[in-house]
């Protein structure tokens, strides 16, 4: 009887604790799972973006993506070279040491040691220097008016606890040493690692000390990566899952149909592009004694020819937001009267190709990637049928995005695909040094087709320094102005975000594709 | 027969040579793993020196000899993608595939050989030919068709088993095991259904023609004409000489599920070998994929080996013409 009566306690407590960890659980699924733990290790966007609900970064983006004090409580411009931050009191790692000056040295550091991989995250910082236990100065190389969205990006790591486990510095691939940080964490962020399966299962529970008032009412994150689309979509209206994203286009109706569950959408910041070869020949065509794409008639006359009413409608399900300029509306730089796209016409389009001494068209080839954004694939046939009506033939060649990368950036495509989110800056000046530039050592990495105008040059340069908010921006606008002039590189669509919930969780896109789950609210 | 084990552990280190060297070709045209390794706004400079330090650029020759005495050595380094070495990653997944392709070999072989053996005694009942149709369509559909009708009906619809993932796990020293605790069991069962199903097809109809042979052979007569019963010469004699070729194809195809548990392990993600290497082809993660494809291989040597070893030990005319050649 006794026993009896221990067992029915245990069953009531394990029911009870079930239900109440139950009740605040976010149990998510993305398509790929986060590359390791280290938030030094790997750049790419949903493995920082995870990591953000377990460490943090001096400066944060809200909701909104303006940038507000995180583990900074303040910070001032000493002299352009010299930016001086306060950090917060009283904030704790998980482990219980208190957060201090060294720690953001160690991490500056760390993140910024010629082996590290997100070195290039923070170009302009030479050094970190502590000037008392809370506060901080970061030298800088040369003046940087986007240091701040760089420094989002930036998390914070204990030192204590690196020394400890010899971490002090990032994996080194190139060395084959591992880290200690890569499969373990101690930040100061919302929320603590519990345990991690890779590609399994990764729990994460609530931080009870966490600095910030919490606007969630999570207790415990259950994030299990899915890479096949359909498998993730049936475990949502399964009910095995609370939040899935991406949810795939084709999808979207099928969700919003099941009981329970339902879509939410928005734009991407990620601009879809068409870039040129700008070289002597085209590597590609009929036409071997010069590049007609140098041409900025024919350029044009291309851009008319394609019909983004058309490819919104059919090819994006009404999803996309068409695009006029290399940028979205949230980033500055943004304009609308530019971000206009002039419609399509057929006719004007021959024309200009006839002017240009075109009058037949010609062949040239067409670069795609077939996994990497949004129905890319399907864009590029689509836009291949438009150009053939002006008798452009292009030689569509859609493969996997690393092949496609590999292949665009040494120089080897007439004309490709590329997305472009800003990010980490989330600022024009990204498309411009890195897109339209003229390639050199620092700038122009993304710019193997070989685009040169001075005028965009020297507004780069000016735009890299120019402290002044206001003037930079209008020196931004300008230089993506004469940029669309030029038909420089042609501007598609921003490509539409969209992520699944069941009823009761509460949470808004955010256009970075980064959930900040410390904003999540569940009502049952 | 030394001679004979010998000449076959030749054989067995040239076919991984070839594997190697195959391998080592196909990795360049899998991509550029360093523009998925550094951001998008890193220079041509920071992509020229990961390349050298990574190697990536030296000669193809000089890349070939590192890779091979490397492999030879058990060492791949560490993952482009992941920042661990590639043996941990490989010993962490091993259970997982390991333990479905087991559970799935299973399943086919309780199923299918009963269903082979009851269609060969009853050649014309209404259920053997029923089962004939059903095993064609096993045959027919592709396997990840199956699987996603299985997630929609069994967990969709009736909402009685988990459609990804392997559930609660138990660590067992460095193996973790599914089959303890019931969502571990239960998320086995669609995954090891999918991957057995074509086995189960193709098990019951060998198991099916190769008994019908058996059937009509003259010892089979001849038991009938002692007056044995239909038990004892069904089973005691019918089905045991049915049983040498199966055994034999079941060993082989043992390899080929655990080559093919990618599609599988795709489907509901599963977190073993098969996912870690698509994921890595999908990274241009060099050392994960050749260690993959390295195991692969020798997996399939190892199992062509013993089965060609158990074929010594069972026919005594491979003795023969062994020693005399």
């Amino acid at each position: 009887m006794k026993k009896l009566s221990i067992i029915g306690i245990v069953l009531i407590a394990v029911c009870l604790s079930g239900t109440v960890a139950i009740g605040k659980t976010l149990r998510m699924s993305d398509s790929t799972d986060i590359a390791a733990m280290d938030p030094h290790s790997m750049t790419e966007s949903n493995t920082i973006g995870f990591l953000h609900n377990v460490y943090e970064p001096l400066v944060r983006y809200n909701e909104l993506l303006q940038v507000e004090p995180a583990l900074a409580a303040s910070w001032e411009v000493i002299d352009p070279l010299r930016w001086r931050f306060h950090l917060r009191e009283g904030v704790k790692f998980h482990n219980g040491n208190p957060f201090t000056a060294d720690d953001v040295v160690a991490s500056i550091m760390r993140a910024i040691d010629p082996t590290s991989p997100v070195k290039s995250n923070l170009p302009a910082v030479v050094v970190a220097e502590k000037v008392d236990d809370m506060t901080v100065d970061l030298v800088l190389k040369g003046t940087d008016p986007i240091l701040l969205n760089y420094l989002t990006n930036i998390y914070i790591l204990d030192k204590e606890w690196m020394t400890e486990h010899d971490a002090l510095m990032p994996a080194d691939v190139r060395k084959g040493k591992e880290n200690y940080a890569v499969s373990n964490s101690n930040g100061t962020g919302p929320f603590i690692l519990e345990s991690r399966q890779p590609d399994a299962k990764t729990i994460l529970v609530v931080n009870p000390n966490w600095w910030d008032t919490p606007k969630h009412n999570l207790t415990r994150i259950e994030f299990s990566p899915i890479g096949s689309d359909a498998t993730r979509v049936a475990a949502l209206l399964s009910g095995e899952l609370d939040f899935v994203f991406p949810a795939p286009l084709q999808d979207i109706e099928r969700i919003n149909r099941a009981d329970g569950v339902s879509v939410i959408t928005g734009p991407e910041l990620r601009t879809i592009m068409l870039g040129f070869n700008y070289g002597d020949k085209l590597h590609n065509s009929n036409i071997q004694d010069r590049n007609p794409l140098t041409d900025v008639k024919v350029r044009r006359a291309l851009n008319q020819a394609i019909n983004m009413d058309l490819i919104a409608e059919k090819v994006m399900r009404g999803m996309s937001r068409n695009a006029g300029i290399l940028v979205a509306p949230p980033v500055p730089g943004y304009d609308a009267q530019l971000d206009v796209r002039s419609p399509s016409d057929l006719e004007g389009a021959k024309k200009l190709l006839a002017e240009a001494g075109y009058p037949d068209g010609f062949e040239v080839g067409f670069d795609c990637p077939n996994d990497r954004y949004v129905n890319d694939e399907e864009i590029c046939q689509a836009i291949t049928a438009m150009w053939a009506r002006l008798e452009v033939k292009a030689h569509l060649t859609a493969q996997t995005k690393s092949k496609h990368f590999e292949k665009v950036l040494a120089g080897g495509a007439d004309i490709y695909m590329v997305g472009w989110a800003t990010l980490p800056m989330l600022d024009s000046y990204s498309v411009l040094s890195a897109l339209l530039h003229t390639p050199g050592d620092r700038m122009g990495g993304w710019n193997p087709g070989g685009y040169s105008n001075a005028e965009i040059d020297k507004l780069t340069d000016a735009v890299s320094s120019e402290l002044d908010q206001e003037k930079r921006t209008a020196m931004m606008t300008e230089a993506l102005g004469i940029a669309k002039d030029d038909v420089a590189i042609i501007a598609l669509h921003q490509q539409p975000l969209v992520w699944a919930v069941r009823d009761g969780v509460n949470m808004k896109v955010t256009p970075d594709n980064k959930p900040r789950l410390w904003y999540v609210n569940i009502t049952d | 027969m030394l001679a004979f084990i010998l000449r076959r552990l030749l054989q067995s280190v040239m076919v991984m040579l070839a594997v190697a060297l195959i391998a080592f070709v196909m990795f360049r045209f899998v991509g550029d793993p360093v523009n998925s390794m550094l951001p998008e706004n890193a220079s041509t400079k920071d992509r020229q020196e990961l390349r050298t330090q990574l190697g990536l650029d030296a000669p193809v020759m000089t890349q070939f000899w590192i890779f091979v005495t490397g492999t030879a050595q058990g060492k791949f380094g560490i993952s482009y993608r992941n920042k661990r070495p590639v043996n941990d990653l490989i010993a962490e997944r091993l259970p997982a595939t390991l333990e479905l392709v087991f559970v799935a070999a299973l399943f086919a072989l309780i199923v299918g050989v009963p269903m082979g053996v009851y269609s060969a005694l009853n050649r014309h009942g209404i259920v053997s030919n029923v089962l004939q149709v059903v095993s064609l369509i096993g045959i027919s559909v592709p396997t990840f068709v199956t699987g996603i009708l299985l997630i929609l009906v069994f967990s969709v619809w009736l909402n009685w088993l988990p459609s990804f993932g392997r559930g609660d796990v138990v660590k067992i020293g460095w193996w973790t095991t599914g089959f303890i605790t019931i969502s571990g069991l239960k998320s086995l069962v669609l995954p090891a259904v999918m991957l057995g199903l074509f086995q189960v097809t193709l098990i019951m109809r060998l198991v099916r023609s190769e008994m019908l042979e058996v059937l009509r052979s003259d010892f089979i007569r001849f038991a009938r004409a002692r007056g044995l019963t239909d038990r004892a010469v069904h089973f005691g004699h019918a089905f045991r000489n049915t049983l040498m070729p199966v055994i034999t194809i079941v060993g082989l195809q043992l390899g080929s599920m655990f080559a093919f548990a990618i599609i599988t392990e795709t489907v509901f993600q599963w977190p073993g070998m098969g996912l870690l290497f698509i994921q890595a082809v999908n990274f241009a993660d060099i050392p994960v994929m050749s260690a993959y494809l390295i195991l692969v291989a020798f997996v399939f040597v190892l199992i062509n080996m013993i089965v060609d070893l158990l074929y010594f030990a069972v026919d005594p005319r491979l003795s023969v013409t062994g020693g005399s050649t």
